[in-house]
């Protein structure tokens, strides 16, 4: 099955990173590259996202399309990346989110498939 | 033939159920079509049963109204019509696989009432209206709770397997923990008997469980406990219903045989030396349920079990149970200090100002007592304990 892990930061993650020095925050990105090659079987992409304030959100639902500035819930908690997984089932998903070594919350969504 | 029973026909249903799902399920491989077709034969017999009489082979029975059910009903589904016409019962049981059933039911990525609605109909074999009414809840919003359960099982891509070793200590708490509030939800409840007892129905499924997972020790534990409460129904309440304190049970009406049975499960557990919550709890009940009367209790080891509790499960609730043990096995004084220390996180709990109210009066403070007993009342919505209550404020 295929899901998508949708990682969230907080502002408590966004600030403990910034309190870090460089070479703390190196051996962090460090341990996110170690995942991915860990898991590199089972990854079929993703990205990383630019902080929420560069978002530009899109009505669409009300007549004319309504532009406006920032991300479409405005929240403490922050979509910052995905990554598209291919795996057995939810147990699987499960087992690699757990061993995750960077932001604190993490959305596994299954892919609809088109079959 | 005579007709069978209400508990006769529950006691059948939930013997069989989780077995035709579990052979349901090995053919069509789709757990949600399988659970419909569970429902709907356990429907059927719940209609014929109390008519026809229970058949002699109810599993082979259940069996036969869910295939041709499915049969009937899955026309579009060419794939399992296929194979269910090809079955043919008896089934071979390949051992006993509503361990997989029972792990599905109560995957953490389900809420915790899916958990437990989707145990009690897959598993146990009740119907929707039963879960509804034991939980005091309109039916529909036990079937929607279980339509999207059902819904996130397939499209989340639930597994249908026990879980592996590395990932079994999680899920095996999941799972005890369902049972767990089946039993509270069941031992608790007062009123008018409830057409379906949950307690038995934990019971049961505890009892499944060890069965099928002898070398669990926290399984066995949980049994014990449910067995050790039980031991003791009769003695819990009145005549009239009202809630019995347990100074005040009649021991003699306690099950000594069911409450020896208990204690040797537990101490068959506890030799596997994996301690857990539920084999302390339950060494907590057999030291009340050994003493032969009240004052026959031993406090000190009561404290000494709850110290060991608190230790692997850290909870607020566990220590004003604690503080109950101190007050006996040291006195008022010293429990009054514990349950201070608890004044802000159980502001809430109808329980901590009862024993508040109890220790209070204890040492020389009746007026304190009664105004902690009137904040007791006005925070518990159960009939029993507000009876216990008020009765308390109309003589002290």
């Amino acid at each position: 099955m295929k899901y998508v892990l949708l990682f969230v930061e907080t502002e408590q993650f966004e600030r403990d990173l910034e309190a870090m020095d460089q070479a703390e925050r190196d051996r962090a990105y460090q341990r996110v590259m170690d995942w991915m090659a860990t898991h590199a079987g089972q990854i079929r992409g993703g990205n990383k996202l630019q902080s929420p304030e560069t978002a530009t959100t899109v009505r669409l639902d009300r007549g004319e399309p309504v532009i406006t500035d920032g991300p479409f819930v405005e929240g403490k908690e922050v979509v910052s990346g995905y990554t598209e997984i291919e795996v057995a089932d939810l147990d699987e998903a499960l087992r690699m989110v757990r061993t995750w070594p960077g932001c604190p919350v993490v959305e596994i969504r299954p892919l609809v498939e088109i079959v | 033939m005579t007709d069978p029973s209400h508990d006769q026909l529950a006691r059948v249903v939930r013997e069989h159920a989780g077995q035709l799902a579990v052979a349901l399920m090995r053919v069509t491989g789709d757990f949600a079509a399988a659970e419909d077709l569970v429902q709907d034969a356990v429907l059927a017999a719940l209609q014929h049963w109390p008519a026809d009489g229970i058949p002699e082979r109810p599993d082979a029975w259940l069996f036969t109204v869910a295939r041709r059910r499915a049969l009937d009903g899955l026309r579009r589904a060419g794939n399992y019509r296929a194979k269910l016409a090809e079955l043919q019962w008896p089934v071979q049981p390949a051992g006993d696989e509503r361990l997989r059933l029972i792990f599905t039911c109560c995957h953490p990525a389900l809420s915790r009432p899916a958990q437990v609605a989707l145990t009690l109909r897959v598993v146990c074999g009740l119907t929707t209206a039963q879960i509804a009414r034991a939980f005091l809840v309109h039916e529909t919003t036990i079937a929607q709770r279980i339509t999207r359960a059902k819904r996130k099982i397939t499209d989340a891509g639930i597994p249908y397997r026990v879980p592996g070793d590395d990932e079994l200590a999680g899920r095996l708490t999941e799972v005890l923990t369902v049972i767990y509030l089946l039993f509270n939800e069941g031992y608790l409840a007062t009123g008018p008997p409830p057409e379906h007892d949950l307690a038995e129905d934990a019971q049961w499924l505890a009892s499944l469980l060890h069965r099928l997972m002898p070398a669990e020790p926290e399984v066995a534990g949980l049994l014990a406990l449910i067995r050790l409460h039980r031991a003791r129904e009769k003695a819990r309440f009145d005549p009239g219903g009202g809630l019995v304190l347990l100074q005040d049970q009649d021991r003699s009406r306690w099950d000594r045989e069911a409450i020896a049975d208990a204690i040797r499960l537990l101490t068959r557990a506890a030799r596997r030396q994996r301690p857990g919550p539920y084999q302390l709890q339950a060494a907590i009940v057999a030291c009340h349920a050994e003493a032969g009367s009240f004052g026959d209790t031993d406090w000190e080891q009561i404290v000494l079990l709850y110290d060991m509790l608190l230790y692997l499960a850290p909870s607020p609730v566990t220590r004003l149970h604690r503080a109950v043990a101190v007050r006996y096995a040291t006195g008022p004084s010293a429990a009054m200090a514990e349950l201070d220390d608890l004044a802000d996180v159980l502001a809430e709990y109808h329980l901590y100002h009862a024993t508040r109210a109890e220790l209070l009066r204890e040492l020389g403070h009746p007026d304190a007592a009664r105004t902690a007993d009137r904040r007791a009342l006005e925070l518990t919505a159960n009939p029993a304990e507000q009876a216990v209550l008020q009765q308390r404020l109309a003589w002290t």
